[in-house]
């Protein structure tokens, strides 16, 4: 679609940004990434009421033009960047009209800015009923821009936002808000002539930010510099001063055009639900029923719509085999691909009930006082209130939690949340532990109520938690601090979610994992189907033309000699040939060979792990596929010793090593990407894998 | 006095600040010179602190609240 203008969102977190994005622009929008970043870019596209179409640009929310994290530097260079043809044509400034007076700083820098400004004025209902006037017709004349009054929740002024934007003015004719000039004088004159900048502020800006701007030359950027040091600048002293100048100007303009009500208020919902849930004892208890109840959620509701997924993959394959001729190709189709996609999707109801669930507490407004009341814990082990969300997140998936760590502005604490955040137990271990646990630990009651499997995998989970904090807690003395910490943050008024929102953030995250992690996945189910369909020389021929002597087809009935061929030629394949030469390494483990097949694949992903055994140990695709799985390995016997394969001690050791291996190529890649430095994700590795393996020796050899 | 000694419900007038990197993030939130601050709550373990300032609810950290000096 083509666009005839260009208009950017612009906002604080928590005044209904995204909501007013949405109700523009429908579910008629992708998300991309800015150019160089890998800050999400929210695009979308809007039908205006004189027939043309406006692209709408959601930028991150941001309390300032002065970025304090990596989202929020893209404001200002979506702005500037002249080279890039991403400058927008209008700028909707969205103000909290129950909130202004903090609201208006941003404006008033964006406005400096002197690209054309239209102001929406949100949660206009919201302020009516807190008793705040606000003489809209004053406040616009005051600004010399548009201020439309909306409620984008309950869609309130929207046609007249759209009818605004359409004929809104081509340039800028904002009032000044304050005088930029005595900042800095004679740097901003200097920048402005060099680099031939009209615009003082937008001049005073590069002084600032000039260090992080790529659309500057080295060149360019060095000369800045120097320029600053001639003229002894100092950049927090001089953002002192602004904000103090633009304060005052706002305090001006509300004073002349705002009436808050002069008797104290009665106590808000707000804060008596605060109250509540920010509680001495309460607090806690409360946030801890909240997780079990996640978890619940995640394992009980997910359970009928998994069921069904994987019902639906069965009788496909068993289809794909009756109609499609017998051969390499239809293997690969239905043990390879068909297998491989039944094993990504098989994790989406988990996925999206979980995001689900986080987006609801994020929209309420509970998030922010769990960061709050877990801030000086998180801190004595090295992390940040902030990093409760991207933990909790961890239950689902490492990949989205650890680009959710992008709001943690200390880079110290946001580095170690990377790391430790793969190590909380994702759902893609859930079908192994769920698998391994069956198999080993009896299921019946203790103590009354609890289900010795169900033990295992809360142990299993509380496990994940423990060793997260002890590495972090390591990493806190190994990690140099890079800039002081600080924990300023809004505690936003509770808010109902808004299920759209919810819906979208489910739907939305799904299709990411499932496309993320599906390529991955996929990719590994063909590469190990080929691995063990063909075998190195002739060994495979060799196999066909033994068994096909008459002492074996006479004496085995054909359905049995089907499988000792097969397994004959899984040991004798390129899999087969890879797990013998790296048994030594795993026999400490105590794992054998074609534990070693999946655990090599298992490094792709683990969710490989359950379909890998399914192949291994030679599983017909029958409905029951899961149960079969688990008989099989239930009578797998080593061959030399004649016990079976999957004791107690194995079955653990294996769950150790699944517990801290960094099993998933999708969550390397996304530490790459985050950390833009190859030695993160590979340290990572490192010491994933030596914990790994130290922990599946010692329980090895606790439990033989 | 220092914002940090206040109890929750109590209030104060910001004057001046000790910390210039503080201060420049605080003065971005609304909280800067003149600004009436409330306590409003506590966290249960004692810290971060959060007060009402500008209209809304900041939290911060005993540590900030300490380089913010009241009138």
């Amino acid at each position: 679609m083509k666009a005839d203008i260009r208009v950017a969102l612009v906002g604080n977190p928590n005044t209904g940004k995204s909501t007013l994005f949405n109700v523009l622009t429908g579910l008629n929008q992708k998300i991309g990434n800015f150019p160089g970043v890998t800050v999400d870019k929210k695009t979308g596209f809007c039908q205006l009421p004189d027939g043309r179409t406006a692209e709408i640009i959601d930028l991150p929310g941001t309390y300032s033009i002065y970025p304090k994290s990596q989202d929020e530097s893209i404001v200002f260079s979506v702005l500037a960047d002249k080279s890039k043809g991403m400058i927008p044509d209008l700028i909707v400034v969205i103000l909290d009209a129950s909130n202004l007076k903090r609201n208006l700083l941003l404006y008033t820098q964006i406005a400096d800015m002197k690209i054309p400004v239209v102001v929406a004025l949100n949660m206009i209902d919201v302020s009516e009923k807190a008793g705040i006037i606000i003489n809209v017709d004053l406040f616009a004349k005051k600004l010399g821009v548009p201020v439309v009054s909306i409620s984008a929740r309950k869609v309130k002024g929207i046609d007249q936002l759209k009818t605004t934007i359409a004929y809104a003015n081509k340039i800028a004719l904002q009032q000044d808000t304050i005088d930029v000039e005595p900042i800095a004088p004679q740097l901003i004159a200097r920048i402005q002539e060099e680099l031939n900048i009209a615009n003082p502020y937008f001049a005073l800006q590069l002084a600032h930010q000039h260090e992080t701007l790529k659309f500057l030359s080295p060149a360019e950027s060095d000369r800045i510099e120097e320029s600053e040091k001639e003229f002894s600048f100092h950049s927090q002293k001089a953002q002192a001063t602004e904000t103090i100048a633009r304060y005052n100007f706002i305090n001006d303009l509300l004073y002349d055009t705002v009436k808050k009500p002069e008797t104290a208020q009665a106590e808000t919902l707000s804060n008596k639900i605060d109250k509540i849930l920010t509680h001495k004892i309460f607090g806690f208890i409360i946030f801890f029923a909240i997780l079990i109840f996640i978890f619940q959620a995640i394992f009980s509701w997910s359970s009928y719509p998994m069921d069904l997924i994987s019902d639906l993959f069965v009788r496909l394959q068993s289809t794909a085999t009756k109609v499609l001729p017998a051969g390499p190709l239809a293997s690969l189709l239905i043990d390879g691909i068909i297998a491989g996609l039944s094993g990504v999707l098989v994790f989406i109801p988990q996925i999206a009930i979980l995001f689900a669930l986080i987006s609801i507490l994020e929209d309420t407004g509970y998030m922010s006082r769990v960061t709050f009341m877990m801030d000086k814990v998180m801190r004595k082990v090295g992390l940040n209130g902030k990093s409760v969300v991207p933990l909790i997140g961890g239950f689902a998936c490492a990949v989205p939690s650890i680009m959710s760590t992008r709001n943690i502005e200390n880079w110290k604490d946001r580095m170690i949340t990377i790391m430790v955040t793969p190590l909380v137990a994702c759902s893609a271990r859930l079908p192994v532990y769920t698998l391994l646990i069956a198999l080993v630990v009896p299921n019946r009651n203790v103590w009354w109520i609890f289900n010795l499997q169900g033990l295992a995998l809360t142990a299993m989970y509380l496990l994940s938690i423990v060793s997260a904090v002890i590495v972090a807690f390591v990493m806190k003395f190994i990690l140099k601090a890079r800039e002081r910490g600080y924990f300023i943050m809004e505690l936003p008024v509770y808010r109902m979610p808004r299920w759209k929102n919810v819906a979208f953030t489910m739907y939305d995250r799904s299709k990411t994992f499932v496309f993320q992690a599906g390529k991955v996945i996929i990719a590994v189910s063909i590469i190990l189907w080929v691995l063990k369909s063909y075998g190195p020389g002739d060994r495979f021929a060799k196999i066909d033309q033994q068994y096909s002597q008459s002492q074996y087809t006479k004496t085995m009935t054909p359905d049995s000699l089907t499988k000792v061929v097969a397994s004959e030629k899984l040991e004798n394949s390129y899999a087969g040939v890879f797990g013998h030469v790296i048994e030594p390494a795993i026999k400490p483990l105590g794992f054998d060979w074609k534990i070693g097949i999946a655990l090599i694949s298992s490094f792709a992903a683990r969710e490989v792990f359950v379909g890998t055994m399914a192949t291994i140990y030679s599983v017909e695709g029958d409905a029951d596929k899961l149960q079969s799985v688990q008989e099989k390995m239930h009578d797998a016997k080593n061959p030399d010793t004649g016990k079976p394969v999957f004791t107690l001690a194995v079955a653990f050791s294996l769950m150790m090593f699944y517990a801290f291996a960094m099993q998933c190529a999708s969550t390397v890649a996304v530490v790459y990407r985050e950390t833009k430095d190859w030695r993160w994700p590979a340290a990572q590795f490192a010491y994933m894998t030596a914990l790994a393996y130290t922990a599946s020796i010692i329980v090895y050899n606790l439990l033989k | 006095m220092k914002l940090s000694q206040l109890e929750i419900g109590e209030t104060g007038i910001v004057k001046e600040f000790t910390d210039l990197e503080m201060s420049v993030k605080l003065m971005e939130m609304g909280c800067l010179p003149g600004e009436e601050v409330r306590i409003s709550r506590i966290a249960p373990l004692g810290d971060p602190i959060a007060i009402h300032v500008s209209g809304y609810q900041l939290s911060l950290r005993r540590f900030e609240a300490s380089t913010i000096i009241l009138q």
